[in-house]
């Protein structure tokens, strides 16, 4: 199934390479840096690239490139899912995935690469798992391996080998202080046309926990209003059956961060959108234009909206923008053509605003 | 940078230097067995060696680390082998294990040296601990050395055959690794692939199937014997295994199964048809002419993919969804959409993949995504690719009744700031005027109206996309035209150019005043054109020529001599041609006579398609499908068969008696359950707590108990008030205490009272829950129904004593009804260890009470029958019937077997009589009195009762020997100077003497 993979940087190095099977050159990368030179942005490089005996699934993620070759037929999902699950996993043992933190734990990296995939067919993935074979590289880990210079990243004694029943839990899992915390995200994601009318909504969920059980939990979970959630997907952990019958999300968790559930709330249904902006720009002949924008609470349901950040993807054609808000700051990058206003709490009273000129390019 | 790399500054420490990059570059791949010591490679690491041949372990693994970050660079590290190979011996797991990583990358490259690190692997694939054996395993199938293939094989072959799944798992990986190695050893593999693939566990499943893939995937015969179990595995299946099985599957439906679409009508069929077990036979039978039945089998595997598409894995979500589309009949494809929908929110590379498959399908079917439409509206910040996959879709869902909000849609999309996307938009919009004819005129006027956009770019491809639109309906439209051609002076983009070029010589008979003009004004200007617009003018003067050769010949020899002089090889053979054609001077050729007849003839109008419009020969899903060619090692899709294979070869062989199938029963309620477990750890751990036996009753109770350590059963009953309080925070230090989390385990080691109650509640869910289960089960498992059912009921007997009375009644109708089918009655193998001592209350203590079951098994623990447990295992038994309250004139007798052991001779049953008097005065000397035996019947009269209270209850014993057979023993129960006839007949299974398994040996005996 999976070849190769090559870990590229935004600069376009390949620094981190690793063959499940037979070794395939480097040099293959350059079909990759070919589709990568056509693309405007990082975004828009195509996932799948096929070169003559190779295919190369890609992911762009944390600003690096995972490149998976593959040489026979494979669904490609499958590939892309599995790249993500690699990046899950470092960000999970290094708390983020950058090419700094895998050139910094290069030895847990590969190893942890050589345990995930086994002739290029996913073999461990469960982030718990692979924390049995092996260590998460801990901060007194770090400074030990520095002033001793002695470095434990696999467990000086190997596990009992006795794997957990459940693949996604560890066993023996033991803390002083039980605690559970769930986090509730939702996202609403809305199309509103020039005139302010909402033309699509629609909002994706997510339960993330960050579970600290002692032994064998056995959780279960209750919603007041489960026929909101018509469209889910689950953990493995969450018994599917009992949600079908009792709409109850029971499971054992693993140990640390996962994502329970996701759900989403398609446009059918009646979304309420929490934010209103008011917003007018015009442009003079020349090279300036103006500005105009207000944001207003809607549908909060007598809740404060803090935390509000705006974002404006300028057209390729604007130079700078100087704008004075009447609350929180604003930033513009001249590159990526971003304006973003961290606009913080929504005071009824005192409605928050931004006003001033965008100069363009004539 | 680090302490570890400073020692040697000059060595390529990894993190921090860029260089090397550029380092490895100069770097060759030396032989170091010849040129390594006169090599800089040799002082570059001789260092490495040095700490490498130290006997430091530190040492040693920081060399180590070294080393992989080399590899991991792709610098060439190949000449430390022998230094490196040597430490495979070592005690340091770490070390060990970055030299494993060393020999899976070099040992194909040092074949001979390789070879010295096998014995090491030998001795570690019998290592106790099953990690070492399967890394041990891991590595020396990675070991590409085709001299080792002998003992890869007997590696392979002892593997399949571990303890452990995981090691099996590994063995199964190690299959298509041996076979790129060697074919030659295909049959040999294929051997140990069908032991494989009769494993149980879902850990090994989805490896076997992979290997099967990868190595025989022709043989599908393989999978018939293992369709059904794998169908039923799939939901615990890890989800990557879960890929590939549904893949296979796919395939495998579609060689053995019918078309369920080929008969239009055939999807009306009800579903509840397919449950129903008993017309599985004759529906097969009828398969082949009549109306289309779905095969039992063909309707399991669409049953046990669908929860699937609840998966958190896109991969999965997306190989069910092709499932369905492939296999299923029209009319249930539908709700995958929904979930590819839910896809769409993920990572852009799966909303890319998951876009291009979405708008396959459409073409095909329409229907599934019509009402998903607005989830396909474009967002600003999608990528470009995103973006135009978006656009197809809407197109290809465009109808009648939603274009209008499509094409509002289209509007603002035609002004976004990205061209090509504004552009696609427009050839879009062309499109949905060329399929929806009601809206061609709308749409016509809509591009008309573009083309005075102050972009360019939308004005040119508005062009191109209306020359195509009034090509297709080539009548009218001369506004347009003229239109058209009035801007040819302001469009600058080529291909609009050439298009409007095009579009007036071929309707120059429509604006016969502009034509000309346009060709002097093109004429002009013609040095400076594009190439396709040059070719568009030679065209266009050539057209003219024709029609209208007063005007115009003179413009054309013009333009053709400019021509003749271009660049262009292209233009110049045209000119060339055309000249001949058009303008043959002097001797007129045979052709060009018929000049009007070959650039005048009408000209198919272009049908504008999607660009998906072929995808559908290859699967959905599938990588060739995203390349639209066929990738290596793709097959397509089979044909279905015209008649159905023999269903039969998926039968597996009856297995005798009701214990194994009721196994498959429970296996089947962990898959509803999805809950994954492997099947292998059921086994060895559920055996280690005979209280987990007590809930088998419950699937979620059972499957937590045994994954639940039994030192916390004990004191989880402190827990029990907090049953209600979820998730509650509780500060207990006990580490074996989950008291804070109300848990199923919790509850189900409560006092017996909130058990049952609990139990209760759920009661009736779970008896519906069971039989639809079992009664989509084939026919063959009917019998694992009925036992299922009946565990079940199992709980409604630990009722606490209060509530016996009232519902013994009903228990009494329950049990006559499950006895008629059973002939064993197997109702307690549920409850066990904390069985509530029933007994107790009943008895009143009697004075000439005879002893209780514990007593009597005492009393014989000499006989080799018995097992001392016996005393432990008090089982709650049914009441039944033994003389009504209204014969009895106010006396009611109940009766039930006790299943201990008669004092008296082991022969003899033990029956417990149960006395009620139901009146207000008591009823006195009640006694046994003529027996009517059959022969070699016996009974042993039970005391005589001197008295029962009025209300109150008695309990006595009785012992009779049935003689093993199933008469009846009639006598006669006296009460005062009443009599009443009486009879007893025992079930076959009371008459065995009652012997007591723990749940190890009851499990070893399921096999049986």
């Amino acid at each position: 199934m999976i070849h190769s993979l090559f870990i590229i940087n935004g600069s376009g190095d390949v620094f981190m390479e690793k063959h499940w099977k037979s070794i395939i050159h480097r040099s293959i990368c350059d079909y990759f840096f070919e589709a990568q030179t056509k693309a405007a942005t990082p975004e828009d490089v195509p996932s799948v690239i096929p070169t003559p005996h190779h295919y190369l699934i890609n992911i762009y993620k944390h600003k690096i490139f995972l490149v998976a070759v593959v040489t026979t037929e494979v669904p490609p999902l499958f590939v892309i899912e599995f790249l993500h699950r690699v990046v899950d996993t470092f960000s999970d043992y290094f708390t983020e995935c950058t090419e700094a933190t895998i050139k910094d734990n290069y030895v847990i990296v590969y190893e942890l690469l050589d345990e995930m995939l086994d002739n290029g067919y996913p073999m461990a993935t469960e982030s718990n798992f692979l924390q049995e074979l092996i260590k998460r590289p801990s901060r007194f880990s770090k400074i030990k391996s520095k002033v001793t210079g002695i470095s434990d990243t696999v467990s000086s004694t190997l596990p009992t080998g006795q794997l957990s029943n459940i693949p996604w839990r560890r066993t023996g899992v033991k803390y002083t202080n039980n605690e559970a915390y769930f986090d509730l995200i939702e996202e609403i994601d809305a199309i509103i046309d020039k005139s302010g009318s909402t033309v699509t909504a629609e909002i994706e969920g997510y339960i993330d926990c960050l579970i600290k059980l002692s032994g064998m939990p056995d959780l279960t979970l209750t919603f007041t209003n489960p026929r909101l959630l018509d469209d889910i997907s689950f953990h493995p952990c969450v018994r599917f059956k009992r949600w079908e019958s009792e709409k109850v999300l029971s499971f054992v968790p693993p140990d640390g961060n996962f994502r329970l559930i996701s759900y989403h709330i398609g446009s059918q249904n009646l979304v309420a959108i929490p934010i209103m902006v008011r917003h007018n720009i015009s442009f003079r002949e020349g090279s300036s234009g103006r500005l105009e924008m207000s944001i207003a609470p809607k549908q909060t349901m007598g809740k404060t909206v803090d935390n509000v950040s705006i974002e404006i993807p300028f057209s390729k054609s604007i130079l700078n923008v100087s704008l004075t808000p009447t609350q929180g700051k604003y930033s513009f990058d001249p590159v990526t053509k971003v304006m973003n206003w961290d606009v913080g709490k929504i005071d009824v009273q005192k409605l928050p605003s931004i006003r001033g000129n965008v100069s363009c390019l004539s | 940078m680090d302490i570890n790399f400073s020692r040697n500054g000059f060595q390529n420490s990894f993190p921090n230097e860029r260089s090397m990059a550029t380092g490895g570059d100069v770097e060759t791949a030396t032989d170091p067995a010849s040129s390594s010591f006169f090599s800089n490679d040799y002082k570059r690491h001789d260092d490495l060696k040095d700490m490498l041949d130290s006997n430091k372990d530190s040492l040693k693994l920081e060399a180590m680390k070294r080393i992989i970050g080399m590899i991991a660079k792709g610098k060439d590290a190949s000449d430390l082998f022998p230094a490196v190979v040597k430490n495979v011996v070592s005690k340091n797991v770490e070390v060990k294990k970055l030299v494993y990583v060393y020999l899976t990358r070099y040992a194909e490259e040092q074949q001979d040296l390789a070879l010295l690190s096998i014995s090491t692997f030998q001795r570690a694939l019998k290592d106790p601990n099953q990690l070492i054996r399967a890394s041990a395993l891991r590595v020396l199938s990675s070991i590409r050395v085709p001299m080792i293939v002998p003992i890869m094989m007997l590696a392979i072959k002892e593997a399949v055959m571990d303890m452990s799944p995981y090691v099996r798992k590994t063995a199964a990986h190690a299959i298509p690794k041996l076979y790129s190695l060697d074919d030659e050893q295909k049959d040999a593999l294929i051997e140990v692939i069908e032991k494989l693939l009769g494993d149980k566990t879902t850990l090994v499943a989805g490896s076997a199937i992979q290997a099967f893939e990868e190595v025989c995937p022709e043989r599908i015969d393989l999978i018939h014997k293992h369709y059904r179990k794998l169908c039923n595995l799939l939901a615990d299946v890890e989800e990557w295994g879960q890929v590939v099985i549904i893949n296979m599957l796919t395939r495998y439906a579609r060689t053995q199964f019918l078309n369920p679409n080929l008969e239009e009508n055939g999807e009306s069929e009800p579903d509840q048809k397919f449950y129903d077990s008993s017309d599985s036979e004759a529906d097969k039978k009828e398969v082949p002419k009549k109306t289309y039945t779905m095969d039992m089998d063909h309707r399991l595997l669409l049953r046990a993919s669908k929860p699937l598409l609840n998966s958190r894995n896109a991969a999965v979500v997306m190989a069910v969804a092709q499932l369905y589309y492939h296999c299923a009949p029209k009319s249930e494809v539908n709700f995958v959409a929904k979930s590819l929908v839910r896809l769409l929110r993920s990572h852009k590379e799966v909303q890319y993949i998951v876009l291009s498959n979405i708008a396959a399908m459409t073409i095909q079917r329409k229907g599934m995504f019509e009402p998903y439409l607005k989830s396909f509206y474009v967002h600003s910040n999608d990528p470009t690719h995103v973006k135009l996959l978006k656009l197809e879709i809407l197109t290809n869902l465009a109808t009648e009744t939603s274009i209008s909000t499509i094409l509002r849609e289209f509007q603002t999309y035609v002004t976004s700031s990205d061209q090509e996307f504004a552009a696609a938009t427009i050839h879009a919009i062309g499109r949905c005027a060329s399929n929806i004819s009601e809206i061609t005129d709308t749409c016509l006027n809509g591009l008309v109206n573009l083309l005075s956009n102050r972009n360019e770019n939308v004005v040119g491809e508005s062009v191109v996309v209306i020359k195509k639109l009034l090509q297709m309906q080539p009548s009218g439209h001369k506004d347009i035209i003229v239109q058209m051609a009035k801007m040819t002076e302001n469009i600058a983009v080529p291909m609009a150019r050439a298009s409007i070029l095009w579009l007036i010589g071929e309707y120059s008979d429509r604006v016969p005043k502009i034509a000309p003009d346009v060709l002097r004004i093109m004429a002009k200007t013609f040095i400076t054109e594009e190439d396709i617009v040059k070719l568009q003018i030679l065209n266009l003067a050539a057209k003219l020529c024709i029609t209208n050769p007063k005007q115009t010949k003179l413009l054309c020899q013009y333009v053709f001599s400019l021509a003749k002089y271009d660049q262009s090889y292209d233009i110049r053979d045209r000119a060339r041609y055309l000249k001949a054609l058009v303008l043959p001077g002097d001797q007129p050729s045979l052709l060009s006579k018929y000049a009007k007849k070959i650039f005048l003839c009408s000209k198919p109008a272009p049908v504008l398609q999607s660009r998906f419009k072929d995808r559908d020969q290859f699967q959905l899903g599938t990588l060739s499908h995203m390349i639209n060619q066929a990738a290596v090692g793709y097959h397509d899709l089979p044909m279905w068969p015209e008649v159905a294979p023999d269903p039969k070869v998926r039968d597996i062989e009856i297995t005798p008696a009701h214990v194994p199938s009721g196994r498959i029963g429970k296996k089947i309620k962990e898959k509803k359950s999805f809950y994954s477990e492997s099947d292998g750890s059921t086994t060895t751990e559920g055996a280690d707590s005979t209280a987990s036996s007590e809930e088998e009753d419950d699937d979620e109770n059972e499957e937590v108990s045994e994954e639940e350590s039994s030192e916390s059963e004990g004191e989880d009953t402190d827990s029990e008030e907090e049953e209600e309080e979820e998730e509650e925070e509780e500060s207990s230090e006990d580490e074996t205490n989950h008291a804070p989390i109300k848990s199923v385990v919790n509850t189900s080691f409560e006092s017996p009272q909130r058990t049952t109650s609990k139990q209760e509640m759920h009661r009736p869910k779970l008896i519906s829950e069971t039989t639809e289960s079992s009664e989509e089960e084939s026919s063959e498992e009917e019998s694992s129904e009925e036992e299922s059912s009946e565990e079940e009921v199992v709980p409604v007997k630990k009722v606490p004593e209060k509530k016996k009375k009232i519902e013994t009644k009903k228990k009494v109708s329950e049990k006559k009804k499950t006895d008629v089918v059973n002939l064993l009655d197997l109702d307690d193998f549920g409850p066990a260890a904390p069985a509530p001592t029933v007994t107790v209350p009943f008895s009143n203590t009697g004075v000439l009470q005879p002893m209780s079951g514990e007593v009597t098994s005492a009393m014989s623990a000499g006989s080799n029958f018995i097992n001392p447990t016996t005393i432990h295992v008090q089982v709650e038994q049914p009441l039944r019937e033994l003389l009504n309250r209204i014969t009895g004139d106010g006396l009611y007798i109940q009766y039930r077997f006790t299943r201990t052991l008669s004092a008296f001779s082991p022969k003899f049953t033990s029956v417990e009589l149960i006395f009620n008097n139901t009146l207000s005065k008591p009823l006195e000397n009640i006694r046994l009195k003529d027996k009517k035996l059959p022969t070699g019947v016996e009974i042993d009269d039970f005391p005589i009762i001197p008295v029962v209270g009025g209300g109150s209850t008695i309990s006595s014993y009785m012992s009779i020997n049935f003689n093993d057979t199933t008469q009846a023993a009639t006598f006669n129960i006296g009460v005062g100077d009443k009599q009443y006839s009486v009879n007893i007949t025992a079930p076959v299974g009371e008459l065995l003497v009652p012997n007591t398994l723990t749940d190890n040996d009851f499990k070893s005996l399921m096999g049986m």
